[in-house]
């Protein structure tokens, strides 16, 4: 089954100047993220299925080789801290 | 990064000073309800001088330029502020996360809708308990109650995260199941249930709220086996218990340490390293005659307590003093007469004994509800005639 994640309610995911660095913004939240967290949510839409987001990314690197791993263990760890959803 | 910025002045100072990431902007101390556990300054009444929406935008745009990422609207009460569309709207335009915090009094859906398309991120709504009667009494109003669940089913209609946060003391920490249980039925995202600290009016009345440690430890079990219920359940809702700092042997690292991340605009622009320090006997510079940048980076209130150059022992030889920087700077003042101290709440403070005496006070209050001082204009103005 391939499932379409969105950003919860709430949580925004923007690229901050001054930190260098993309965050994850919530209620009374920030978390600053590593670039491979980043590029993963940069591609989370509400729209692509995680097969599309993985297909997305290994266009983006494509010298990073399969990145499906990655992908989904990141995706289940950001479900796990309620960051995304289940569209 | 900031040795690149053209516009910065003074690298070499600015160097080891993080940015401050999350702007308060306590737009305003008036509020309409009368909580004994208010965390601003007794004399609130003394402060009228209130930024105009020009100086808030000129505050809001200073601070997002030097990195800030979250901003809050507290108070009082920010819905008092009929600018306030206009400030979202600037705030978010300028790309904060927006976060609105409020009793709820005053607030309507349109104006849950206005703030919306304004941009406004987050709608925290505060109760006082779990059950109108309680509610009201300790809020000192007879229809808070009904407006708060009104408002908090509005906010999660319109499509915003449900943050709740109800302030514990011992006249509502018995409640804890009822009050996990509303939450879970309103369909709550996030709910904080932290007992007062004691800052400003709880300070005041700090024997007629602080729990006794029986009480904080039934509520810390119910606590924990409604967080397991909601795990197993596959809730969502993330519940934060807040314990009160007088049961720890160890301080709070305050702030994250002064000065470091948090930078607070009271009423009348007046910038603090936290919203209770205006109660030190420092001079806090003031947004109306310094630039935030200044005030931030070189300012003496500022950098009054950077670093650990200024501690005294017991924390100055401390191995522990990188981790919780000698705790809170207000607590040390209030307790001990000299906010250099180490806090109190550390038990390696020669002055711990007055938190042991609290707690032993705690275990025989019998104070009521009737007993506290309520935080408004009348009792204020006592306070700053003296
Ligand atoms: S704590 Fe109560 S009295 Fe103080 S500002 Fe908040 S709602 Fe008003
Ligand atoms: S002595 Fe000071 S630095 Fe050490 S643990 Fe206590 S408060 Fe913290």
């Amino acid at each position: 089954m391939d499932q379409t994640p969105r950003l919860r309610p709430g949580f925004r995911f923007q690229w901050e100047p001054v930190q260098n660095a993309h965050v994850l913004l919530y209620p009374e939240g920030m978390v600053k993220l590593n670039e491979s967290a980043a590029a993963i949510l940069s591609e989370i839409d509400g729209a692509s299925t995680v097969t599309e987001i993985v297909a997305r990314l290994e266009a983006r690197f494509p010298e990073a080789g399969s990145l499906e791993d990655d992908v989904r263990a990141f995706i289940e760890d950001a479900l796990q801290q309620h960051w995304i959803m289940m569209v | 990064m900031n040795a690149t910025n053209p516009d910065t002045g003074t690298a070499a100072a600015q160097s080891n000073i993080g940015p401050p990431l999350w702007l308060l902007a306590e737009v305003t101390y008036r509020c309409p309800l009368q909580c004994p556990y208010c965390s601003n300054p007794l004399d609130f009444a003394n402060t009228e001088n209130e930024l105009t929406t020009d100086e808030w935008v000129s505050v809001l745009r200073q601070g997002r330029a030097m990195g800030a990422a979250q901003l809050g609207f507290s108070g009082g009460e920010p819905l008092v502020r009929p600018d306030l569309p206009e400030l979202i709207a600037e705030a978010r335009h300028l790309g904060y996360y927006t976060n609105l915090i409020t009793s709820g009094i005053g607030l309507n859906e349109a104006k849950v809708e206005a703030f919306q398309k304004a941009g406004l991120d987050h709608i925290q709504v505060s109760f006082q308990a779990s059950d109108p009667e309680l509610n009201n009494a300790v809020a000192g109003s007879r229809k808070a109650f009904d407006q708060k669940l009104a408002m908090a089913r509005a906010v999660k209609a319109a499509g915003y995260p449900m943050v709740l946060n109800f302030v514990i003391h011992r006249h509502n920490i018995h409640q804890m199941n009822d009050i996990i249980e509303l939450c879970d039925r309103l369909g709550a995202d996030f709910v904080e249930l932290a007992t007062c600290q004691y800052y400003g009016w709880a300070f005041k009345n700090r024997e007629g709220l602080m729990p006794s440690a029986h009480q904080l430890e039934v509520a810390e079990r119910e606590v924990n086996a409604q967080r397991q219920k909601l795990a197993d359940a596959g809730s969502m809702m993330k519940l934060i218990f807040v314990t009160p700092d007088y049961y720890e042997e160890r301080p709070k690292a305050c702030m994250n340490g002064w000065g470091s991340l948090f930078l607070t605009v009271a009423p009348d622009g007046t910038a603090l390293p936290c919203h209770s320090a205006r109660i030190l006997p420092i001079e806090f510079p003031n947004t109306r005659e310094m630039s935030l940048k200044s005030i931030w980076y070189d300012s003496p209130g500022f950098n009054h307590y950077r670093g650990d150059s200024w501690m005294p022992e017991p924390c100055r030889s401390c191995d522990e003093k990188g981790k919780d920087f000698g705790g809170c700077r207000c607590q040390a003042y209030m307790l001990t007469g000299n906010a250099d101290n180490a806090d109190p709440v550390c038990d390696k403070s020669p002055h711990h004994d007055r938190i042991l005496a609290a707690r032993r006070a705690a275990d025989h209050a019998t104070a009521g509800l009737e007993d506290l001082t309520y935080r408004n204009t009348r009792n204020s103005r006592e306070f700053f005639r003296g």
